[in-house]
């Protein structure tokens, strides 16, 4: 009984319960602040909005924690999304069907993933830092899509996409259903994988890692590859939600994800953190919003709120870990 | 081994002897005289009403294994902890009850810990002249004057760097002589030194006794702090020794043995004897011909056999760690061949080494040997993941849990939780988990090197146990050490390599560790 309950501690992150506690209250305070928050529309409505930025966390949370930051998850889901429109277009537009679908898909997650590979190769072999590479691949990737759309919109996508982006099953949101799903591959994939234990390695210490057999360049390779594979998810996802593929669209994104990645206890020099309390994280971010939205606050303040609500989480953490009476009881 | 022994209970008599004797008159007036020093962390005594005194211009080693109370007492003699009431603190004659850094520092205290607190990217003149270079007010400074002063200060060293170099191009040597001017600067009357040796080789670590003898005939009196018994029999006059926060008592260096003091230390005795034993008729499982990597080493070729522990000594510097690399796959030789129970390898990488049974245990456990911040069952389970795989090919909490069991209870590894890290345990646990994660990978050969850099003589014995007990299991094994004396008493032959060729072979039971080190350090 106490190894299950310690196994489920292990699992799931001692940093998720005071996150599931804060997001405990402030899910009460919307509902007595406004009888529109506990409604379907608007639970709704969230499991919409949520998926594209989690997806995109996703992305951003491997690199992090193997001591790396993936700075082009925004343009590797816009040049995704723009393998896709082009796929489309090319089967017939509005009447390609499900086939072109498949393909287009087929090709966003390609390009997806060559991003990612290319830029797992030069960070792994050359040592250059993650931040440079993807800095350099994002700029590369913005260049290209801008002059590949001359900055414009693309639509004309056949109906079978609207159910990405709008469809439901039971009730359930797809793009929910997806996020939840790639969530949870990701937890697979980080706590029990050969990949996701190098993962944790790399991020703490390569060169101990290397000399221990684990092979360093190919997990670096392989994480930002998949990487870039959730990526052009987002992007696919994107291009069903808005209907359209802008090279642009979701840039206010990028740094939200490394803000959730931090919210949810990753440790910013990589090594450590698990996914359930990023999920938590990204759930609480997206109740911050739509509730603020919902009392009528300005768009633009909920921004500033996650970011103050980011300086508390850290002032919490740090009055948690030095106070001497929340020590007590604490074997180390 | 008789003769030994009453070597030993001789030296014991002696020791206890002149620890009961009454103090003898001082020649020399007192330059740190401390008495009944007690401090308590959190319900651990770490200090029991100890006593302590350093001479003017002594050189003074404090002994002890890690967790002694080295560390704490050197902290409260230069106020950064204040000790129990009822402490007696008097420096150069004059008594304080109250000591804090600062005033430490203005009586002429200074301390260089380990990791030497040097800024890395500025010059060895900014080091040494550090202090005269902050203040609260920007000012102009007189570069030339610092230069000038720098040079001065290494002069009385005796040695000569350039001032314009940055610190980080520097090797750790010329950095530890680089701290000790940078303290003087301060115009320290006395010196602690906290395992000043730690991380150099032995010629390195003779220039640098050399350096404080000098300071000691120049009056200042140092403290030094050590693991190496040698280097303490040899630098001081007098050693204090600690063990659990006690004082076990104050011993003149003359007449110590190396084995007399780590008993003193432990409390236990080592009588550790000769352990070589003749393998030549076991079958060859390591074989090594003419193998070469320019600039490295040359024209190498041993034979280690099932069962054998080959000793590896030689200057830092020689080529060992680099021959190593060449075996792991780390580094591919350019000449020559290696046969491994005679099948001829080429090594591509230390994934490789593993899947034909070459372990390698790295000098730097610290940087290379464990991935220090993650948990004592991951450093375990990391070179044989794919024997942890449970359904679907994912990895098993389980498997881990039994491997990681297994090898925790077979190397008496002491921890408190596998899921704490790695950095919570002593060297000497640390150790036991770098050999429970090689061990695990089966190893027909395995290499190990300077395996008790960091690690307490209390806890060297424990490692050299296994180490005999994998070699009786018939693994064949390489120790590469530049501790003469651990080299001689755990080896059934033992290589001695120059600029990177084997210069000579030597049956320990045929020779001494004084002439081994008179041919090594030649």
């Amino acid at each position: 009984m106490k190894g299950a309950y310690r196994r489920l501690q292990s699992e799931v992150g001692a940093e998720s319960l005071p996150l599931l506690a804060f997001l405990l209250i402030m899910v009460v305070a919307f509902s007595m602040a406004t009888p529109r928050f506990l409604t379907t529309a608007n639970f709704s409505s969230m499991a919409f909005q949520l998926p594209v930025l989690g997806l995109l966390t996703l992305a951003m949370l491997v690199p992090i924690l193997s001591g790396g930051l993936n700075l082009a998850v925004i343009f590797t889901a816009n040049i995704s999304g723009l393998a896709l429109a082009w796929t489309l277009i090319k089967f017939g537009g509005p009447d390609g069907g499900t086939m072109a679908l498949i393909f287009g898909m087929a090709a966003a997650i390609a390009v997806g993933a060559a991003s990612g590979w290319v830029m797992g190769l030069v960070i792994a072999y050359t040592g250059a830092h993650p931040i440079l590479v993807s800095l350099a691949m994002m700029i590369f990737l913005r260049g290209l899509g801008e002059f590949l759309t001359r900055g414009g919109d693309i639509s004309g996508f056949p109906d079978q996409l609207n159910i990405i982006g709008h469809g439901g099953v039971l009730g359930i949101p797809v793009p929910m259903i997806i996020f939840c799903a790639a969530a949870i591959v990701w937890h697979v994939m980080l706590r029990r994988t050969r990949h996701g234990f190098a993962v944790y390695m790399v991020g703490s210490n390569i060169e101990a890692s290397e000399y221990s057999g684990i092979h360093t360049k190919r997990t670096i390779t392989v994480l930002y590859t998949i990487s870039g594979v959730i990526c052009a998810a987002a992007g696919i996802m994107m291009a069903a939600r808005f209907n359209s593929v802008r090279v642009g669209h979701g840039e206010a994104f990028l740094l939200v994800t490394v803000l959730a990645c931090f919210l949810g206890g990753i440790d910013p020099f990589g090594g450590f953190g698990k996914v359930l309390p990023v999920f938590v994280a990204l759930i609480i971010l997206q109740v911050l919003s739509s509730g603020l939205n919902l009392l009528g606050a300005n768009q633009h303040l909920s921004t500033a709120v996650w970011g103050l609500f980011l300086i508390g989480v850290m002032a919490a953490r740090w009055i948690a870990g030095n106070l001497p009476f929340l020590q007590r009881g604490k074997i180390h | 081994m008789p003769p030994q022994r009453s070597i030993a209970v001789a030296a014991e008599l002696l020791g206890t002897l002149e620890s009961r004797m009454p103090d003898k008159p001082e020649l020399k007036p007192l330059a740190l005289k401390l008495g009944g020093v007690s401090k308590v962390f959190g319900g651990v005594q770490a200090l029991n009403a100890v006593s302590f005194d350093v001479q003017e211009g002594e050189i003074h080693c404090l002994s002890g294994e890690n967790g002694c109370g080295k560390s704490t007492l050197i902290k409260i003699v230069t106020g950064v902890y204040s000790p129990a009431p009822g402490a007696r603190i008097e420096i150069f004659g004059r008594r304080f009850d109250v000591m804090t850094p600062n005033l430490a520092r203005s009586l002429g205290i200074e301390v260089i810990w380990q990791d030497l607190a040097l800024f890395p990217h500025m010059t060895v003149a900014e080091n040494i002249a550090f202090d005269e270079l902050v203040g609260t007010r920007p000012r102009a400074v007189w570069i030339r004057g610092i230069h000038q002063r720098a040079e001065a200060v290494l002069a009385r060293l005796g040695v000569s760097i350039d001032l314009n170099s940055s610190l980080n191009s520097l090797p750790i040597a010329q950095r530890q002589i680089v701290a000790i001017a940078r303290a003087l600067m301060g115009n320290a009357k006395l010196l602690f030194m906290d395992e000043p040796t730690s991380s150099l080789s032995q010629s390195e670590t003779s220039r640098l006794l050399e350096v404080v003898r000098t300071l000691s005939r120049q009056g200042v009196a140092v403290v030094f702090v050590s693991h190496r018994l040698a280097e303490v029999l040899e630098i001081s006059s007098r050693v204090t020794v600690l063990r659990d926060g006690k004082l076990v008592g104050v011993f003149p260096t003359a007449g110590m043995t190396q084995a007399r003091l780590g008993e003193l230390m432990t409390g236990a005795r080592f009588e550790q004897g000769m352990s070589a034993r003749d393998r030549s008729s076991s079958p060859a499982v390591l074989e090594v011909e003419n193998l070469g990597r320019s600039g490295e080493f040359e024209n190498v070729n041993l034979t280690i056999r099932a069962g054998e522990v080959v000793g590896m000594t030689g200057l830092i510097g020689a080529g060992r760690t680099e021959l190593a690399h060449a075996l792991i796959g780390m580094t591919r030789p350019e000449a020559g061949a290696v046969r491994l129970n005679g099948k001829r390898i080429r090594l591509r990488s230390i994934r490789d080494a593993i899947r034909e049974g070459i372990a390698y245990v790295s000098e730097d456990r610290l940087g290379l040997g464990l991935v220090l911040k993650q948990s004592i069952a991951d450093n375990t389970v990391i070179a044989v993941l794919d024997r942890i795989l449970g359904k679907l090919g994912l990895l098993s909490p389980q498997r881990q849990l039994n491997l990681v069991d297994h090898w925790i209870g077979r190397l008496a590894v002491k921890i408190g939780h596998a899921d704490h890290a790695i950095l919570t345990l002593s060297g000497g646990n640390q150790q036991r988990v770098v050999l429970a994660k090689w061990l695990a990978t089966n190893p027909k050969l395995l290499i190990l090197d300077s395996p008790t850099v960091g690690v307490d003589v209390g806890a060297r014995a424990g490692i050299f146990e296994i180490v005999r007990e994998l070699a009786d299991q018939g693994i064949a094994i390489l120790l590469i050490s530049d501790e003469v004396l651990e080299v001689l008493l755990n080896s059934d032959r033992i290589l001695h390599i120059i600029d990177g060729r084997i210069a000579g072979e030597y049956d320990p039971r045929a020779t001494s560790a004084e002439e081994l080190e008179q041919r090594i350090y030649a």
